[in-house]
């Protein structure tokens, strides 16, 4: 069974007071998660990331589609039980302590009251609060209270995690232990699905990821296929301050960095090429294959994108 | 399902508790005392009088007021801090928020209004140095200004629903004002005719018809309040609860939060 | 999808019982409480303090007295009440709001003095009131009139009628008919054109409906006294004539030498009775009539909104 299947869900608003516009915040969408996994949702600000969650949260209604969550109609009401969000910039209710408001949630996620207190002290220990007894949440720091978001999301040992922005308001330390949260939360079995505009913490975390731009998807796959060699190139590098002609004449990229030289060329070239350097005498002090970077993957996906839209209009 | 219903109503008292609601109290305690201790020097006869319909329009005035201020916020201000978000996003239903709110909200009014009973009864003390049987009557009083309070904080829930804060509490006490004045609007409905006939008795069936609620007057005065009144009033008040509740309802059930 | 269906179509359901329910109770409630907006004339029927209370809304408020005091005059009236203890001080509550609402100037003027059923029967209170109006408004010529029309209807008070009616002829655009009345006091005083006149000159100077069938109502009893008084005197001159009382209306028509019959103002017959005594046929439309009614039969003014 699929964590989360989209089918085809699609937003558009009708903007406008007088004469109404058809808006487009998302096209039909057809994506599939599978359990255990850390799934990226990427894109750009205004993208339709946050309007996929809100209409997989049941917060609005899609125009069209439909999705299952955890094998069930997205729209049933117990499938919340197993699942938790954090939205972007979350904000609570400002006069109650943290305890106070993570009981609340406890109460409404349908823990046992048995088990609820035990349970609220635990995930504040997760996530890194303590010593907050009777403070209220308006005198939370922002990154306080994300940590807030984050606990409120796992408080309930759900299945499936929904994470919108996660790393918004964090120093890199706190960054860390996020990222290190979601870690320990693929090890425990559960699936993260996180929605984000950086793209390093992506790349470090994901198996699988989705490229969203403008309402559309604009690419999809796991993180090694995307970032693998997709030119074929190596990256040869040597001692010395010397460029063979033998080299060059392989049609190499070369650069001399100190007392280094490093060279791009074809992969299918690389026999060629370490003879050449054995010919010169040359010591070969490295040889890698070169990898896509995501970003590389992601800002060719929306160039991409923008060109075949500018020939459309 | 209960549960959850009543989870949302303890939480919302509570906001509205930390969220100083209840410092109004203290306002209305030095209007009271004030008066009570002013009053005694004016007149030995009405002083009572003057306490009673001070005492009652206030407990009225600062409830409509407070329930509007806060029904208001309940539901566009959750929408707009999206503190719903996290709400929702767990198994509690639509409906069920909606009506642990309205519970909420009331509870703290009902609340309020004890203190203030309290209070109104103290300075009656402190004019008459005793209670006549005739006192029993402004609980009778105090019950149906907490039945104008169930009727303002459904209709505050409903416009809540849909409406900005802003517009929801001009909406809110603009009906509260018609509603006051409900018995002439069908009054001058029968006067009419036509079409404007038909619009204006709609309109005054629709409006809440909070003079029937208002009997500070004849309490003053210890007249007597029929028992099937006081039956009828509380009939129409769950019943028009029911329906602003009921709106409220439908209209969030299909609201796309921003 | 399904849920919010379900939830829409219960909550839909609830909300049209509960709707109708309260609209019901409401109904019911009225019925009981049809006094109710008048209670409170009754506890605070001070206009001074009402004032004050109003918080600067007073004309609003002068308008719903307005309201209240036409509505229980009517619903009273339409009721057969004896009594009209609340019209005086919603009329002056009103007036003590806005004493530029003359509407009620004219309406106390109709309904304050005459006596029960027909009024309130306070015309003390209403002079007091026109007097009011006056002081408030002093270039108005129709308050004078009503003045007038008090002391001349209610208090049969002649020479302070002139008075009045003279007072508002000086006023600067009064209408002519001030003038002809003032005059008509002083030695018309009690006959039946002089009543006309007034009666007439109340109906055609409001538009406000109570008021005018009041007067229209008031026109036909003269009309009916006048037939009455003729008619009556046509049988005398034909008993002094023949010496006998006339067989029927038409032989005594006939020896007018009058063709068709005579018909009150609600197009009935009069009736020549077996005595010589002339009737009218329905004495219960004509309220104000003060002759043609059977021995016994008392008038009960009723305002009747569906005849012409």
């Amino acid at each position: 069974m699929s964590a989360i299947e989209i089918l085809g869900l699609e937003k558009t608003y009708q903007v406008g007071f007088w004469r109404k516009r058809p808006k487009v915040a998302l096209r039909p969408l057809h994506l599939t998660v599978e359990e255990g996994e850390i799934f990226g949702f990427l894109g750009p600000n205004g993208a339709g990331k946050t309007t996929t969650l809100k209409l997989l949260m049941g917060l609005a209604f899609p125009t069209g589609g439909s999705a299952r969550i955890l094998g069930r109609d997205w729209t049933d009401p117990e499938v919340k039980a197993q699942i938790g969000f954090l939205p972007e910039q979350p904000y609570f209710y400002d006069h109650l302590t943290a305890h106070e408001l993570l009981n609340y949630y406890a109460q409404l996620s349908g823990v046992p009251a048995k088990e609820r207190s035990q349970r609220v002290q635990a995930t504040l220990q997760k996530v890194g609060l303590t010593d907050i007894k009777g403070v209220q949440l308006r005198k939370f720091s922002k990154g306080m209270l994300q940590r807030i978001g984050i606990a409120q999301a796992i408080l309930h040992d759900p299945k499936l995690v929904f994470f919108d922005e996660p790393m918004s308001g964090l120093d890199p330390m706190g960054r860390r232990e996020v990222r290190d949260l979601m870690e320990q939360l693929k090890q425990e079995g559960k699936t993260v699905f996180f929605s984000t505009h950086i793209l390093s913490d992506a790349e470090a975390l994901c198996d699988h990821v989705a490229i969203i731009h403008k309402g559309e998807l604009r690419g999809l796959g796991a993180i090694e296929d995307l970032t693998s060699s997709v030119q074929g190139k190596i990256e040869l590098i040597w001692q010395g301050t010397h460029v063979p002609a033998s080299i060059k004449a392989l049609g190499a990229e070369c650069h001399v960095s100190g007392e280094m030289v490093r060279a791009v060329l074809d992969e299918a070239k690389q026999d060629a090429a370490i003879d050449a350097l054995r010919r010169e005498h040359l010591r070969l002090i490295a040889l890698t294959p070169v990898r896509t970077s995501l970003e590389t993957y992601f800002m060719e996906k929306l160039r991409r994108a923008e060109t075949t839209a500018g020939k459309a209009s | 399902m209960n549960s959850r219903i009543a989870f949302i109503a303890s939480n919302t008292f509570r906001e509205a508790v930390r969220d100083r609601v209840l410092y109004n109290l203290i306002g209305f305690a030095l209007i009271l005392s004030a008066a009570a201790i002013l009053v005694g020097q004016i007149s030995i006869e009405i002083e009572k009088l003057v306490v009673i319909n001070l005492g009652l329009t206030a407990v009225s005035l600062f409830g409509i007021v407070i329930a509007i201020f806060i029904g208001i916020g309940l539901v566009s201000k959750e929408i707009e801090k999206r503190t719903l978000y996290t709400v929702l996003s767990r198994p509690v239903r639509r409906w069920e928020f909606i009506v642990g709110k309205f519970f909420g909200l009331t509870g703290t009014l009902v609340v309020n209004t004890f203190f203030m009973a309290i209070g109104v009864f103290a300075a009656l003390f402190y004019v008459s140095h005793r209670f006549v049987p005739a006192d029993a009557l402004i609980f009778i009083a105090l019950y149906f200004i907490i039945l104008e309070f169930v009727i303002i904080c459904a209709l505050a829930l409903l416009f809540s629903s849909f409406s900005t804060p802003l517009l929801s509490a001009v909406f809110a006490f603009s009906i509260f004002v018609i509603g006051s004045f409900a018995d002439d609007l069908r009054g001058f409905a029968a006067m009419t005719h036509g079409f404007t006939r038909w619009l204006a008795t709609g309109a005054a069936y629709l409006v809440p018809n909070f003079s029937a609620f208002n009997i500070v007057s004849s309490v003053a005065h210890e007249q007597p309040v029929a028992p099937h009144l006081i039956l009828q009033n509380s009939l129409y008040a769950l019943f028009y609860a029911a329906t602003a509740l009921s709106g409220a309802v439908i209209i969030f059930e299909y609201r796309n939060l921003k | 999808m399904k849920q919010r269906r379900q939830v829409s179509i219960i909550a839909g359901a609830c909300l049209m019982v509960s709707l109708a329910a309260s609209a019901l109770l409401l109904h019911h409630l009225d019925q009981v409480r049809a006094q109710a907006t008048l209670e409170e004339v009754l506890y605070i029927n001070s206009p001074k303090v009402l004032k004050r209370l109003s918080l600067g809304y007073e004309g609003l408020l002068a308008d719903i007295y307005w309201t209240r005091a036409v509505q229980y005059f009517g619903g009273r009236h339409h009721n057969d009440a004896r009594s009209y203890g609340l019209l005086a001080p919603l009329l002056e509550i009103t007036t003590a709001l806005d004493p530029h609402l003359i509407v009620a100037y004219h309406f106390g003027a109709s309904f304050l003095a005459p006596a029960p059923p027909g009024g309130a029967g306070e015309p003390d209170r209403a002079i007091q009131l026109m007097e009011y109006g006056i002081r408030n408004n002093p270039d108005d010529w129709k308050l004078y009139y009503d003045l007038g029309f008090v002391y001349y209807m209610n208090l049969k008070d002649y020479p302070k009628a002139a008075g009045a009616f003279a007072r508002g002829a000086k006023v600067p655009n009064a209408h002519p008919i001030l003038g002809v009345l003032a005059a008509q006091m002083a030695e018309h005083a009690g006959e039946y054109e002089t009543a006309r006149m007034l009666w007439t000159a109340t109906y055609q100077n409001t538009q406000d409906r109570q008021i005018r069938q009041n007067a229209i109502e008031h026109l036909r009893g003269l009309r009916v006294d006048e037939d009455v008084t003729q008619l009556q005197k046509a049988v005398t001159r034909f008993g002094e004539r023949t010496g006998r009382l006339p067989a029927s209306m038409p032989e005594l028509m006939a020896a007018e030498g009058l063709r068709g019959m005579p018909l009150d103002p609600m197009r009935h017959p009069y009736k020549l009775m077996p005595d010589g005594r002339i009737e009218v046929s329905d004495p219960d439309y004509l309220p104000f009539a003060t002759k043609g009614f059977p021995p016994g039969y008392k008038p009960q003014p009723k305002f009747h909104y569906d005849e012409k």
